[in-house]
């Protein structure tokens, strides 16, 4: 079956189609990643996006049980050049394909791909759709030119309600902007009792569940979509738990702070990002997914410390709070794909958690 | 950290002489390095041995030494240079062994020369092997169960524990003699006990076999502020067990969840964090395809033939940061070469698949074994970009230049027996063969069980089987014609299957515009704005390739290197892209070699890494539009394609086709020879066997047989009587009117090699050689002597007046080789190539002439006068160079080592003193051969060769050499009252020849061939075993005679005075 994208610039590239059978809009990104696929499409930072993945041939290793996100894939659709009808992994349990189909998420196959993100790259991240026709091309364009950006994806992706992953260290309530589940794993295997809360709930809430650290997580769209996380972020700053904050959690902590985010041209997607820690001189290469960043120039008179760096394009990578015990990282540390260098971030987290409390303890005493 | 300015002048060690395992990527490393290092400040001084390289260019350092590098010359050079630094990590493990020696004789400290890069311990931890597996237990790396046994018990007790399959590794034998994988308790008796019984010292090394695993690679960086990076990761289609330069390997790994790629990743960190690697690294491991298992195979510390293709694949240039950081920098510092505005420190991303085939030189040595193992036996390979993995596949195979221009078999009467036969043998055709099984309608799963290679790959393959189908049914279906295409699909293909001429299916294609675009390689998926100009191209949407306004020169390149044709001719190609440049035009290359400096993107205007077939050049021509293209500096190659290109309108620059096919063509050749009145040996064309026969007895044996338009002697023999030319035919020739056989009368005699060059008016001869073998052994087989040391001026001159004439006679524009051969008073014109030869490097560097470089302006419309160059030969140097060849026997396993016509060897050295003797003696010693002052000489010889031999044995006696010698020549020997050492031929009782080889009792053999090519079993024996144990063997008393001269020259001969008695007359 033919497919074709549809942009708002009026280009339109034809396919076909794979996948789910419908049509949708989304914003049109592209990540670098060349493994990962299923990381990908499961993370609900992606949501109600379509990616476009610049490596030409994915699906290679099937679908497998292990290597997912999140539960419900949050994004709108997928572009690729090839593929793959045969994959073959002992993980594998089906096809790229077939899943799509089953998560009744339309995929694009057969275009090329590089121009699409050349494109991309030249005039920033597009609206488009994936759409069954190009009749009445002209209408779509300028449907596709009359919607805004969706702004409420972060309730889309969040849980609805708390939950709890009981373990025997220290408790840590992760706010769900989003979150990853490479998150979740990150501070299960450090033994954290976790408590999942939706992206909305107050500090007081939190605080009742006597969280000896706070973990803010990833999340799809603009920070500024997100005012809860903002005045929850203020008011948590005025108790002493340990907070972190990755990606829009690095971002909302920015803003609750004072600082200031804007929209990258085309953002940061891929797991080969160069990200220099400023302290130590030390390079990581990090796995990345961000259309927003913190402003540099914002942090001036703020709380926060720049402690991290993008080596490309000087990015505010990592802020830490100058008083209060939080720090935030615009990558991702756990990874989920990409290199894993910076896995020791969780470390940090639960040193800093440790030292509150033993902090808590003395002044107890 | 900024660079250092503590260290002012830097050695670097080349890589040396071409030899399987070791080839043109560092060449390429070396020349990157020395471009880098300048570009810093550095004051750099290069050593190599090997003159056909760009990096021993004089321009590409500050000083360059074409002196063999061993612990004796290399030292000398740092006496005279004293330099403040060594960078040894780029020239292979030469480089790397030679540093270790240097530092091991203490001559480092002395000078106070610190090893730049990677340290020494770090070189040592990752080479020697326990020391390896050490590090890897302390970092809980896991590597494969091994253990070093003396006997069966204790091998068994090995085998008890782990399980089968093992690998058995005799120790300290070259290519693995003896050893082999055991599956089984009757494999394990007999292999074992072989193993032993071949190791000199009795001593195997028994590993637990993980064959069939995955094998991933990763190319690695680190810097001193522990930045630790992966460039690229590739994945062998082959599993474990086939040597990695001798598998088909793609990049990125296709089969790899981020799991196992991460998983990979961090052990490969690990590692060379672990080593402190500072430069790049490369880390073999094996992954098993049922669960997260892996191992650690092994780790080079050094810039390797995999980093070459990483950089190719990737864009990303591994050496020349290597070469920065062994100067301080660190990969945050640097800027990323390809976009110019991200930084070293990344890691690329690609948004295309790269496919790597070796190319092999089965075709040249019919003999040999060619099951891939453990040992690596490509001479070259071929790197190929497409947006699918069909297409980046056929696009290699297309590149391989072996006749094959899709997944097919030449023979296709082919049962499933022999088919699966040919399978599990694994042999180079291997890939082939299983396109042939799907085509029979062999499973997928059943190829999988017997090949391991991964199912993703083999429905790949697969489905371009049912993709053929459905392109041969479909006739002229513009549809199904996109989609072969974008699939990789030749023309040549498509032509055959639908039935027409390749030229008209490319015609029809442009009907229907159905043609590629080019897209750029640029290390970043496009994330970035690049300006790399380094293209592929592919069937997609937007072209990439921008046309400038400047007019542009097409130059092909010569494809992957093979024996006949290696790195010198990607040496002129370089020459020509930078002639082109000084001219004022654009210098546009194509070629498929990853190894090379050619492919290196800034070294031309534009780079596109493309197959060298018609298709694929055409495709670039028109897209281009360039004034012409250049043809006669990548070899058999380009020229090949030069008569379709015209057929297709491209201007060919430079010699016509006309031209070199009145050189080519033997008929038109032998007219023009009479037209001018050069002799030629006699004979003749034959189109039967009959005719060849009739031929032979016309001009009398010996006579030369060769089928017409092939390369490097290929299938060339002298044969001595009409039965021996009866085998030929029927095995060698295939004979038939479209193949025609030369049949040549052989003169014995000098020969005499001569490169020139030509503008139609003038013809200016750089130089001439001499070579040291009488005619008969293939001239890059042949030690060659600059100047000549024994032609009379009158040969001398008659050769340059027939050089003159030749290429005025033939119209030559731009350059020509001419093989002469010296009999009897009288100059013969052997062979006359219109294009660059092999010994345009060595001849550019010992005269000073650049002969590339000349000839391209020439081509372009600068006369010779204009470059300042007259008609003649131009002043002789003083100094006497030698071009030694290099072989690589000990990997190919069944190939004779004898010299005959057909060319054998990988590599050459350049030897360069005073006199003959010293600069041999510098050759040979920089060709691997050793020369001690005394020792002992084995002699078996063939009876025509005897008296001659004689008279040699009697100087090596005279020098204090000991003799050994088979029975009959032992008499002859003892006759001359000259003590020798008798030993057994083989298969006799007690101490045979063959004991006396493996315990290296004989420092050299001579063994000359009883007649024609039909080896005495003996002989080859003989033969192999020398290569197998790594003696010299010399098959041609013309080498015997020229290192005995070396012996000679280094020794003094003790002689008792003669006696009062026999002085009778002394005063008048």
């Amino acid at each position: 079956m033919k497919r074709y994208l549809i942009l708002e610039d009026g280009t339109i590239f034809k396919g076909l189609a794979f996948g789910s059978s419908r049509e949708s809009n989304g914003e049109v990104v592209f990540t670098t990643s060349m493994t990962g696929y299923q990381e990908v499409l499961t993370d609900p930072s992606y949501c109600d996006q379509i990616i476009t993945f610049t490596y030409p041939l994915v699906g290679n290793y099937g679908i497998n049980r292990t290597d997912y996100e999140s539960i419900r894939p949050a994004a709108s659709g997928i572009i690729v050049n090839e593929h793959a009808e045969f994959p073959n992994h002992h993980e594998g349990m089906q096809s790229l394909s077939s899943w799509l189909t089953a998560k009744d998420i339309p995929g694009l196959y057969g275009i090329d791909t590089r121009k699409l993100t050349r494109k991309i790259r030249q005039h920033g991240t597009l609206k488009g759709r994936l759409s069954n026709t190009i009749e009445n091309a002209q209408e779509i364009i300028n449907e596709i030119n009359a919607a805004p950006l969706t702004t409420d994806q972060v309730s889309k992706v969040t849980t609805k309600t708390p939950y709890h992953l009981p373990n025997s260290g220290n408790r840590v309530v992760v706010v769900d902007f989003g979150v990853k589940t490479g998150m979740l794993r990150e501070l299960s295997r450090r033994l954290c009792d976790v408590i999942v809360v939706p992206y909305n709930t107050p500090a007081a809430d939190i605080i009742r569940l006597q969280p000896d650290g706070v973990l803010l997580s990833n999340g799809p769209g603009d920070p500024k979509d997100v005012p809860e996380g903002i005045t929850m972020i203020q008011e948590l700053l005025n108790y002493n738990i340990p907070i972190l904050g990755i990606c829009l959690g690095h971002q909302l902590l920015a803003l609750a702070c004072g600082g200031d985010t804007e929209k990258l041209k085309f953002g940061h997607r891929g797991s080969n990002h160069p990200v220099r820690d400023l302290e130590t001189g030390k390079i990581a290469l990090t796995s990345q997914n961000h259309g927003y960043a913190v402003t540099v120039d914002s942090l001036v008179n703020t709380s926060l410390e720049l402690t991290h760096q993008a080596v490309n394009d000087g990015t505010v990578e990592g802020l830490k709070h100058k008083v209060k015990r939080a720090f935030s990282i615009q990558y991702h540390p756990e990874a989920s794909p990409g290199p894993q260098d910076s896995n020791p971030i969780f470390d940090d987290f639960m040193k800093m958690i440790k030292t509150t409390k033993k902090e808590g303890l003395m002044q107890n005493a | 950290m900024p660079k250092r300015h503590d260290i002012r002048k830097i050695l670097v060690i080349g890589s040396g002489p071409i030899v399987i395992g070791q080839a043109a990527e560092f060449d390429y490393a070396g020349t990157q390095a020395c471009q880098a290092l300048k570009e810093e400040g550095y004051e750099v001084v290069l050593v190599n041995s090997n003159p056909a390289t760009i990096m021993t260019d004089p321009n590409m350092a500050d000083k360059v030494y074409i002196e063999p590098l061993t612990l004796e010359f290399v030292s000398r050079i740092i006496r005279q240079e004293r330099p403040d630094g060594l960078l040894a990590t780029l020239g292979g493990q030469t480089g790397l062994n030679l540093a270790v020696e240097l530092f091991n004789s203490g001559i480092l400290e002395e000078y106070n020369v610190e090893l730049l890069g990677t340290k020494l311990p770090s070189i040592q931890q990752a080479e020697d092997r326990d020391l390896f597996r050490e590090l890897m237990r302390e970092l809980n790396e896991p590597v494969p169960e091994s253990a070093i046994v003396h006997n069966m018990e204790e091998a068994k007790e090995f085998v008890d524990q782990h399980g089968y399959p093992v690998i058995i590794r005799p120790a300290f034998t070259l290519g693995g003699t003896g050893g082999g994988i055991v599956n089984d308790e009757e494999e394990f008796l007999e292999i074992t006990a072989a193993g032993l019984h071949a190791s000199p010292v009795g001593q195997v090394l028994i590993e637990k076999s993980i064959a069939g695993f995955k094998e991933v690679e990763y190319e690695v960086m680190r810097d001193k502020n522990d930045t630790a990076i992966v460039v690229c990761n590739m994945e062998n289609i082959d599993p474990v067990g086939i040597h990695t330069g001798d598998s088909i390997v793609v990049a990125p790994s296709q089969t790899l969840t981020d799991r196992d790629y991460q998983l990979l990743r961090n052990a490969s960190l690990k590692i060379i964090r672990a080593l402190k690697i500072e430069g790049g690294c490369n880390v073999q491991l094996a992954l098993d395809p049922d669960s997260s298992q892996y191992y650690v195979i092994e780790v080079n510390p050094r810039v390797s033939r995999s980093s070459a293709l990483a950089s190719k694949a990737t864009g990303y240039p591994i050496a020349k940061l290597a070469a920065k950081i062994a100067v301080g920098y660190t990969l945050d510092e640097v800027k990323n070469p390809v976009t110019g505005t991200t930084y070293a420190c990344f890691e690329p991303a690609l948004d295309y698949i790269v496919t790597k085939i070796p190319r092999w030189p089965f075709d040249k040595f019919e003999g040999a074994n060619r099951k891939l193992g453990t040992q690596m036996k490509a001479t070259g390979e071929v790197m190929a970009i497409g947006r699918n993995f069909e297409e980046s596949l056929l696009k290699a195979v297309r590149s391989l230049e072996i006749s094959a221009f899709h997944l097919g078999v030449t023979d296709n009467q082919l049962t499933v027996s022999e088919v699966e036969e040919k399978i599990l043998r694994a042999d180079d055709e291997r890939l082939f063969y299983i396109a042939e099984a799907f085509r029979m309608g062999i499973t997928v799963e059943q190829i999988h069980e017997w090949t391991k290679i991964d199912l993703f790959f083999l429905e790949k393959l697969h489905g371009m089987i049912l993709l053929e189908n459905r392109v041969k049914e479909r006739k002229h279906d513009a549809g199904i014609l996109q989609k072969a295409k974008e699939k990789g699909f030749s023309d040549r293909w498509i032509a055959d299957a639908w039935g027409v001429d390749e030229y008209d299916l490319y015609k029809f294609r442009q009907k229907e515009n159905i043609k590629p675009v080019f897209k750029m390689v640029d290390t970043c998926a496009a994330e970035f704005e690049s300006t790399t100009p380094y293209y592929y191209g592919t069937y997609g949407e937007e072209d990439e390739s921008v046309i400038t306004d400047k007019k542009s020169v097409v130059v092909l390149g010569s494809g992957p290197i093979r024996i006949g044709q290696g790195i010198e001719f990607d040496y002129a190609t370089v020459h020509t892209v930078w002639a082109i440049q000084e001219a004022g035009y654009e210098a546009i290359i194509i070629n498929n070699n990853p190894e090379t400096v050619s492919t290196d993107f800034s070294m031309s205007d534009k780079l596109y890494f493309e197959p060298l077939t018609v298709e694929d050049v055409m495709h670039v021509i028109e897209h281009e539009k360039p004034e012409g293209v250049i043809v006669q500096f990548g070899g058999q190659t380009a020229i090949n394609l030069s008569e379709e290109l015209e057929r297709r309108g491209i201007k060919i620059l430079g010699t016509s086709l006309d031209s070199m096919d009145l050189a080519e063509d033997r008929e038109r050749f032998e007219k023009v020879m009479q037209e001018l009145n050069i002799p030629q040996p006699a004979g003749k064309t034959a189109f039967s066997v009959t005719d060849a026969v009739t031929i032979a007895s016309s001009i009398g044996y010996p006579v030369l047989v060769r089928p017409s338009y092939v390369l490097g002697g290929r299938a060339m023999e002298i044969v001595y009587q009409e039965s021996e030319l009866l085998q030929y035919m029927e095995n060698a020739a295939r004979v038939n009117p479209d193949h025609p056989v030369l049949v040549d009368r052989y003169l014995e005699g000098k020969e005499i090699e001569v490169d020139a060059i030509s503008d139609g008016n003038d013809v200016f001869i750089p130089g001439m050689m001499e070579h040291i073998e009488r005619a008969g052994v293939h001239s890059g087989d042949s030690i060659a002597v600059y100047p000549p040391q024994t032609l009379p001026e009158e040969i001398k001159q008659k050769i340059i007046d027939r050089t003159i004439s030749i290429a005025k006679g033939l119209n030559i524009i731009g350059l020509l080789n001419i093989q002469f051969v010296w009999h009897k008073d009288e100059v013969y014109v052997l062979e006359v190539n219109p294009r660059s030869s092999r010994t345009v490097p060595f001849l550019s560097k010992i005269t000073g002439v650049p002969m590339a470089n000349a000839a391209t302006k020439v081509i372009l419309g600068e006369s010779l006068k204009q470059q300042g160059y007259e008609t003649g030969y131009q002043k002789e140097a003083d100094e006497v160079s030698v071009k030694v060849p290099v072989f690589s026997f000990a990997k190919l396993r069944r190939v004779d080592t004898y010299l005959g016509p057909e060319m054998k060897s990988t590599g050459e050295v350049m030897g360069r003193d005073k006199n003959l003797q010293k600069a041999l003696y510098k050759g040979l010693i920089a060709s691997g051969i050793k020369i001690p002052a005394y020792g002992t000489v084995l002699f078996t010889v063939a009876d025509k060769d005897k008296a001659e031999a004689l008279e040699m044995v009697k100087r090596y006696y005279e020098i204090g050499y000991t003799i050994m010698a088979t029975e009959g020549t032992a008499s002859i020997i003892e006759k001359e009252g000259i003590p020798v050492d008798v030993v057994g031929k083989i298969g006799s009782k007690g101490r045979n020849l063959l004991d006396v080889i493996r315990k290296g009792e004989a420092q050299f053999v001579v063994n000359t061939l009883t007649k024609g090519k039909i080896p005495a079993r003996d002989g080859f024996r003989i033969r192999r075993e020398c290569a197998e144990n790594g003696v010299v063997c010399l098959t041609n008393l013309d080498t015997s005679e020229a290192l005995l001269e070396v012996l000679e020259s280094i020794s003094f001969s003790a002689h008792a005075l003669s006696s009062f008695t026999k002085k009778e007359k002394v005063l008048v």
